[in-house]
């Protein structure tokens, strides 16, 4: 199959140059980046949030009056202010602004205060009386099976805590065990960890004069919180301005809209002044949307050679009080283990709990990453069970491209033999594997992720990228999109596409982003789906304008305008060339005006998809992770020394971003693997702040080794793919991998924690780890 | 309300502050000066690390009337554009940086250390980083712009205005 586009593949000047630097990197190290936090207003007002005790209560009563008494308290909020229900998708909507006569979790937002300063707000915040009434709360996975125990979300269409359901069985399980030479049963237990962006969670609103309103907001996706805003607000969506300004980073954190930003525009609104409110540490954590605690089982079959013959797979994710993306979590929970090897006979249940935690909703590899993991330690245990190399099991039964998985997600590009030979010599598995000295280890794993889902959250024929592009005659070039970028280089990914497009350097373009009334829509920075879309979307708008700048150069330079060069700031036929502001400059005189749009929108799924449109993505993403480890016997303590990550990215579009994006999936992926995790009393989480929930800092974060490796994707921008999320998958199983081959025991709970080793070492079960959950109602099949 | 006078990035500033203003909020609130960070106002994260005679400081644990008389700089004096301080210029060019949020504190911490020491050996520019984290970069790339200034630099001048000459 040839390339969809004439980019794949191309030669290129922009495209894969780096070592200057990003764009918009001098803002960031100069302190003047704007982020929302930053931005003071006059008559400014602040707010703060009341926020609950309990982990499921009743709301008797919520007496206001001594707040409101306070000198320079403006207004109060609660629930009643605002009960249109809202949520990340449109089947579960199931939360407000405020907490509306129940909470369902200890961190919950239920009255808002706006003061005149934010000491005035804090000091209200604190006089104000609420009295509950405490409801028996569900506080595990078990609790949320009980069909005993009353539903926290009673007034749901189909109240239950169950919120979704997934079961699905391609080929036939049962006959590949049958034709197995060894079946194997394991069960994983992955905790849940959030995302700690540096940057909380922050909105300033502002009334305009017209009535409609501006809200600054620290997001990923400003068009999904742009439609939130406006239907629980009751306002048109035309009369509302959202802007993104310089995020702080967000990892998947920052995906929804939360009630800093509805509590925020209702005061504004109420008050007709600008209202800030900006989240403290604390409320971040409870805030939450992180990995979701998952429990699974796993029965794999595999012939002598190591070729896989059936998967069965089951999960349990604790979701936590609200359904955030939870209905897609439910699929990606199971659909990605059909890849990247190829297995004909594929089953899963996978489950989306309600309980009463913090929400979670997608962090990094989003649903993705725990079934990975499950998974590829699994299949570490059954090569070194048949005396097989589990490099060699892996690289025997990649998926190739083009192919179609049993569940339908078609390959187009894939360079995963490449990167699993990458990681292999690079830490010399091979040679090293069983023979280091007991102690030192190296692991392998391998992994698969999406670009982007094709299928929005909304069901609609719209595309899924916009991109705008106007060329001032001084030769500047301005790209309006509606994408976030939150630290990931969307912004530089933009200007080095158009910039490619047009034979102009990087810096001659600004890129306006994130801002609702200037920029036409992008669905966000979610789902790896950014560099796939929006560059696409990009180069369609760059290519029209390419032409029409063609057209009058050609004529000026007379000759064929196919026959152009666009390259160094010039255009240039066989014999002649015109200066980039000359041939923009004729152009305009000629045309018009230089503007046009771009817009993608994915292929349309290319198999019938088993009941459900979620996991079929338009390209997908290959990693290989090695691991080395040294472990000490007598403490359990991992270090871990080295990690080498080879990921098929298509093409590399800037070197240093987009092996910084690798290297932040490692360090999250370590983070996870030896100190993460989200742990309660009773509903109250254990580790509410940067020091107690322990992050890896510079020095428990290994070396680490990018390696880029290239696939040229048909349908990708020049053939790119993500690269932002899929190269944390394999890290934590590679990890758990090198630690067998360290000591001999297997680390099937992360955080692989000292006591946790020490326990295994000594032969003894870890602690805290329940057994498997029973599999719980069979309604709610989807 | 007490009063303090102190220099910030060169400037001579006189002002009246609460007892219980912390330095951060002094310097964004009330002198406009955004670049340093509010990441945890405990102390953990290091976003909001300024430098208070020439030594590193957590302006978010840190009160504004403790620094009468001292000399503050913050990341807005550190350098700019077109006088970037060695520190970033490195995070620059290997794209340090990735968010942001961090870095103002990173840069303030790394151009503390080359200060003291123009020569620091790996363990010293671990230990100058390991009070701020960063979430984004797994400091790969902080650490190799940190590495590539070793020695090869010299002391800014500085004009009367704080900026860079």
């Amino acid at each position: 199959m040839g390339p969809e586009h004439s980019h794949v593949g191309a030669d290129a000047d922009v495209i894969g140059t780096g070592g200057l630097g990003k764009i918009d990197g001098i803002a960031k190290i100069t302190g003047a980046a704007i982020f929302t936090d930053d931005i003071q207003l006059p008559r400014m007002a602040h707010a703060k949030l009341l926020r609950s005790p309990h982990p499921h209560a009743r709301i008797l009563s919520i007496d206001t009056a001594a707040a409101l008494a306070l000198p320079g308290v403006l207004a109060v909020m609660t629930g009643r202010d605002l009960p249109t229900k809202h949520g990340a998708i449109p089947v579960a909507q199931d939360e407000t602004a405020l907490a509306l006569n129940r909470v369902r979790y200890i961190g919950e937002p239920v009255v808002a205060v706006a003061a005149r300063t934010e000491a005035i707000a804090h000091a209200a915040v604190r006089i104000i009386r609420v009295v509950y009434e405490p409801l028996e709360a569900i506080m595990s996975i078990e609790d949320a099976l009980d069909p005993d125990l009353p539903p926290i979300h009673p007034d749901a269409r189909r109240p239950s805590n169950v919120l979704r359901r997934v079961h699905q069985h391609h080929g036939d399980v049962d006959a590949g065990f049958e034709a197995a030479d060894l079946v194997t049963e394991g069960t994983y237990n992955y905790p849940g960890s959030t995302h700690v962006p540096l940057e909380t969670h922050a909105a300033v609103a502002q009334p305009l004069p017209e009535g409609r309103l501006k809200l600054w907001t620290s997001t990923q996706n400003p068009h999904y919180v742009h439609k939130t805003v406006a239907r629980v607000l009751g306002m048109p969506e035309a009369d509302i301005r959202l802007i993104k300004p310089d995020v702080g980073a967000g990892y998947g954190g920052k995906c929804e809209t939360f009630a800093s930003d509805l509590c925020a525009s209702w005061l504004a609104r109420k008050l007709d002044r600008p209202v800030k409110l900006t989240l403290e540490r604390e409320e971040v954590f409870y805030t939450h949307r992180g990995r979701h605690p998952t429990r699974m089982w796993i029965k794999m079959g595999m012939k002598a050679d190591g070729t896989i013959t059936a998967v069965d797979f089951k999960a349990w994710a604790d979701g936590g009080a609200a359904a955030s993306f939870g209905v897609v979590t439910a699929y990606y929970l199971g659909v990605f283990l059909a890849l990247p090897y190829t297995i004909e006979n594929f089953r899963f249940t996978a489950m989306r709990l309600y309980t009463n935690h913090p929400p979670c909703g997608p962090k990094r590899g989003h649903g993705a990453l725990q079934p990975r993991f499950a998974v590829e330690v699994h299949i570490d245990k059954m090569a070194v069970a048949l005396d097989l190399d589990p490099a060699e099991v892996r690289s025997g039964q990649l998926a190739p491209a083009p192919s179609t998985s049993v569940n339908g997600l078609h390959v187009t590009s894939t360079a995963l033999d490449r990167c699993l030979e990458e990681v292999v010599l690079a830490s010399g598995y091979s040679a090293r594997r069983g023979r280091l000295p007991h102690g030192r280890g190296v692991g392998i794993a391998t992994s698969v992720y999406m670009c982007g889902a094709l299928h929005g959250v909304y069901p609609d024929d719209l595309p899924h990228s916009g991109v705008q592009i106007q060329i001032d005659r001084s030769g500047r070039v301005t790209i309006f999109s509606g994408t976030a970028d939150v630290g990931q280089g969307s912004n530089h990914m933009l200007a080095t596409l158009v910039s490619e497009r047009l034979g102009i350097t990087p810096n001659l373009c600004r890129v306006v982003e994130g801002d609702t009334d200037l920029c036409p829509v992008d669905l966000g920075s979610y789902s790896s789906r950014v560099t796939f879309m929006a560059g696409n979307a990009a180069i369609d708008a760059a290519d029209k304008l390419r032409a029409r700048i063609a057209t009058t150069a050609a004529i000026a330079l007379d000759t064929d305008p196919e026959a152009l060069r666009f390259r160094d700031g010039s255009i240039s036929g066989a014999m002649r060339s015109l200066p980039w502001i000359e041939a923009v400059q004729l152009a305009e005189a000629a045309t018009g005006t230089l503007g046009a749009t771009g817009s993608y929108r994915p292929p349309k799924a290319r198999k019938a998809f088993r009941r459900s449109p979620i996991g079929p993505s338009p390209a997908y993403s290959f990693t290989a992770a090695a691991a080395e480890v040294q472990v000490d016997t007598d403490s359990g303590i991992v270090v871990v020394d080295r990690v080498w990550c080879a990921h098929d990215l298509g093409r590399v579009l800037h070197p240093q971003i987009a092996e910084g994006q690798i290297e932040g999936s490692v360090y999250m992926g370590v983070g996870e693997a030896l100190l993460e995790e989200q742990q309660y009393d009773g509903g109250q989480m254990r580790t509410p702040s940067i020091l107690e929930y322990r992050i890896p800092t510079v020095y428990d974060t290994p070396a680490i080794d990018a390696i880029l490796v290239e696939s040229h994707d048909p349908g990708g921008p020049y053939g790119a793919k993500e690269v932002g999320e899929g190269p944390q998958l394999p890290v934590v199983p590679a990890i758990a991998n090198a630690i067998f081959d360290a000591v001999g025991v297997r680390m099937d709970h992360p955080p692989f924690s000292p006591d946790k080793v020490l326990r295994a070492l000594q032969g003894r079960p870890p602690l805290g780890v329940p057994p498997l959950p029973p599999d719980g109602p069979t309604r709610r099949e989807s | 309300m007490p009063q303090v006078q102190l220099t910030i990035n060169g400037e001579t500033i006189s002002a009246w502050v609460a007892d219980n203003r912390s330095l951060l909020d002094f310097l964004r609130e009330d002198l406009g000066l955004t670049g340093s960070k509010h990441g945890c106002d405990l102390g953990d994260c290091g976003a909001c690390t300024v430098t208070v005679d020439d030594r590193p400081r957590l302006s978010c644990i840190s009160l504004a009337v403790l620094c009468d008389g001292r000399d503050v700089q913050t990341i807005e004096g550190l350098g700019r554009h077109d006088a970037l301080h060695p520190v970033q210029a490195a995070l620059h060019k290997h794209v340090g940086s990735q968010c942001g949020y961090c870095t103002p504190g990173i840069a303030m911490r790394l151009a503390t250390l080359i200060k003291a020491n123009p020569n620091p050996d790996d363990s010293e520019i671990l230990s100058a980083l390991g009070a701020n984290i960063c979430r984004c970069t797994g400091y790969t790339k902080i650490l190799a712009a940190a590495r590539e200034i070793i020695g090869g630099w010299t002391e800014p001048n500085h004009t009367p205005d704080g900026h860079l000459a």
